[in-house]
């Protein structure tokens, strides 16, 4: 998490709290005091048990949840320009393809929005059926293909108007493990081709440490960051970095992370239990 | 004897599919006809309680100038209402997704407003648009088609996955492009299956309200009325056979339209890949 001295980073968050107003009673905060600095070209894994806040804070960086406290910065500029300049790209659990739309367009929704001609729109939708190897499904309908096609249609969508940040949620949660391994192969290659800065959201702890430069661990609810593991595994990284000693040194890293993130909390929910009972 | 399977090639392929598909409920018509027949001969069911479907065939045959033209001038009154109060629908269900404070206040009335039995208007609709005027038949018609097309169409609208939305606004898309690109696509195969009960209601709309009153000469409603009153059923039952022909034709035209329109559709097509 080098911050580059001359370019901006992609995403730096100070001191972010987002807190959802519940009904009639206190609300709950998803997330507190989080700062983060994510490097251009990095990719940054968020990991954390389940009702962390990981996917709210993606969605904060994205300007889709308008943060409760602190300052959302991507590519230099508040998070709500970001999206109005359609900095990023966006690939969520299940793939929200249209089925209406053929994978093609698909593909070139985000083209269709930034106004791009048929013909131009055609020929990127082709390059990217190719990065993603999906070349002669462009006529299928999305309920045609299976869920690990599915989700590669929906990076090519995002990765469509190349856009310099792919922010993804637990994006292969849903697909078999088989599919999910070959899948964070592909993605990584597909990273490399494009060069983009991906924030990765993922309560695998294997999948983290496979595919990202950088692990933030984050604590239960309310979520805050508890611990940053620089992934110094040698890129590129094949099938057999899953075997090397290193990857399983930082897998066990990032486990003693969460576990002492998750402890804190539980004693945290403790103390409020006593609080409570005080009452 | 073994039955072995058949192989059809290409157009009779098609053929041999349609065959299967429809030939179970084409027996099942044939049958229905010929046990109807036969129950009425055989337990001498007196005329005026159930009339052979022979008897109603030539009634049929007898009156078929005026059934034709009747029956063709309902099914105007019918398919008028039907557009209207589609149309009217739509626009509805489109502006109370769009402002949804809006429907919040409407749409209790909208609901209560079905409750209300819309035939017991047809009376007053009568003296409103004038009695032998069409419009005061497809206002009844328009009535009963709105609330099904509007209901329907404003869950597709609005029974959009919230993905879909941030997506949408992922590409810093406004309203009016998230409408055009997920709402009204996702809601099209909920208008249409609303339209398909919409254009039953539209043709019973049309043959109930000529009940309370029109001209003789193009009203299958009051046919059926008259004919009924003078004990001439068979004649009443070929008017009431017109109509259903004709309510059943527009649900299949609707039908159609929508298997062009809903071509991408899982439910029109099978096939995955791998």
């Amino acid at each position: 998490m080098s911050a580059d001295p001359i370019r901006p980073a992609a995403v730096s968050l100070r001191g972010v709290s987002k807190r959802f107003a519940g009904r009639g009673g206190e609300g709950v905060t998803a997330v507190t005091s989080i700062d983060l600095d994510v490097g251009p070209g990095e990719f940054v894994s968020l990991i954390g048990p389940s009702g962390c806040g990981k996917s709210t804070l993606l969605r904060v960086i994205g300007d889709l949840v308008a943060p409760t406290g602190g300052s959302v910065q991507v590519n230099g500029k508040p998070a709500h320009q970001a999206r109005r300049d359609r900095d990023y790209g966006i690939v969520f659990q299940d793939p929200v393809l249209y089925d209406w739309r053929t994978v093609a367009r698909n593909i070139a929704l985000p083209l269709e929005m930034l106004g791009w001609d048929r013909g131009r729109r055609a020929g990127r939708v082709q390059e990217m059926l190719e990065l993603v190897e999906l070349t002669g499904f462009e006529g299928h309908h999305p309920w045609q293909l299976s869920g690990g096609m599915q989700q590669r249609v929906s990076i090519a969508r995002a990765l469509s108007f190349s856009p310099a940040l792919l922010l993804m949620d637990e994006p292969f949660g849903a697909l078999d493990e088989m599919t999910r391994e070959r899948l964070n192969g592909e993605l990584l290659r597909i990273w490399q081709q494009s060069g983009c800065t991906v924030v990765f959201v993922t309560h695998s702890i294997s999948e983290a440490v496979f595919l990202s430069t950088t692990v933030v661990v984050m604590s239960a609810r309310p979520g805050r960051v508890v611990g940053i593991v620089d992934i110094d595994l040698p890129q590129p990284r094949t099938v057999d970095t899953r075997e090397e000693p290193r990857f399983f040194e930082l897998v066990t890293e990032v486990r003693e992370r969460l576990r002492k993130g998750g402890a804190a909390e539980a004693l945290a929910e403790e103390e409020l239990l006593l609080v409570e009972e005080e009452r | 004897m073994s039955l072995q399977p058949v192989v059809f090639p290409g157009r009779l392929h098609r053929a041999g599919r349609r065959v299967r598909d429809w030939g179970p409920a084409a027996a099942v018509l044939v049958g229905g006809i010929v046990a109807w027949q036969g129950l009425v001969t055989a337990l001498d069911i007196q005329r005026f309680l159930l009339p052979k479907p022979t008897e109603i065939l030539s009634a049929l045959r007898e009156n078929w100038s005026f059934l034709r033209g009747a029956g063709l001038y309902t099914f105007w009154e019918a398919v008028g209402g039907f557009v209207i109060g589609g149309a009217v629908a739509i626009a509805t269900a489109l502006s109370l997704a769009r402002w949804r404070p809006l429907g919040r206040a409407l749409l209790p009335y909208a609901i209560a407003a079905n409750a209300v039995p819309i035939i017991a208007f047809a009376p007053i609709f009568n003296n409103w648009f004038g009695l032998i005027n069409p419009v005061s038949k497809m206002a009844i018609a328009a009535v009963l088609v709105f609330f099904p097309v509007m209901i329907n169409m404003l869950r597709g609208l609005t029974s959009v996955h919230p993905s879909s939305i941030e997506l949408m606004s992922s590409y810093a898309a406004g309203e009016a492009a998230t409408f055009r690109r997920v709402r009204i696509p996702n809601s099209l195969p909920f208008l249409f299956s609303g339209l398909k009960v919409a254009s039953v209601l539209a043709m019973i709309g049309a043959v109930v309200s000529q009940y309370f009153g029109g001209l003789r000469s193009t009203s299958l409603g009051l046919f059926i009325k008259d004919r009924a009153a003078l004990a001439l059923y068979a004649e009443a039952w070929a008017a009431i056979v017109v109509a259903s022909t004709l309510g059943v034709g527009f649900y299949l035209a609707i039908t159609l339209v929508e298997r062009s329109v809903l071509r991408w559709h899982p439910s029109m097509r099978g096939v995955r890949a791998e």
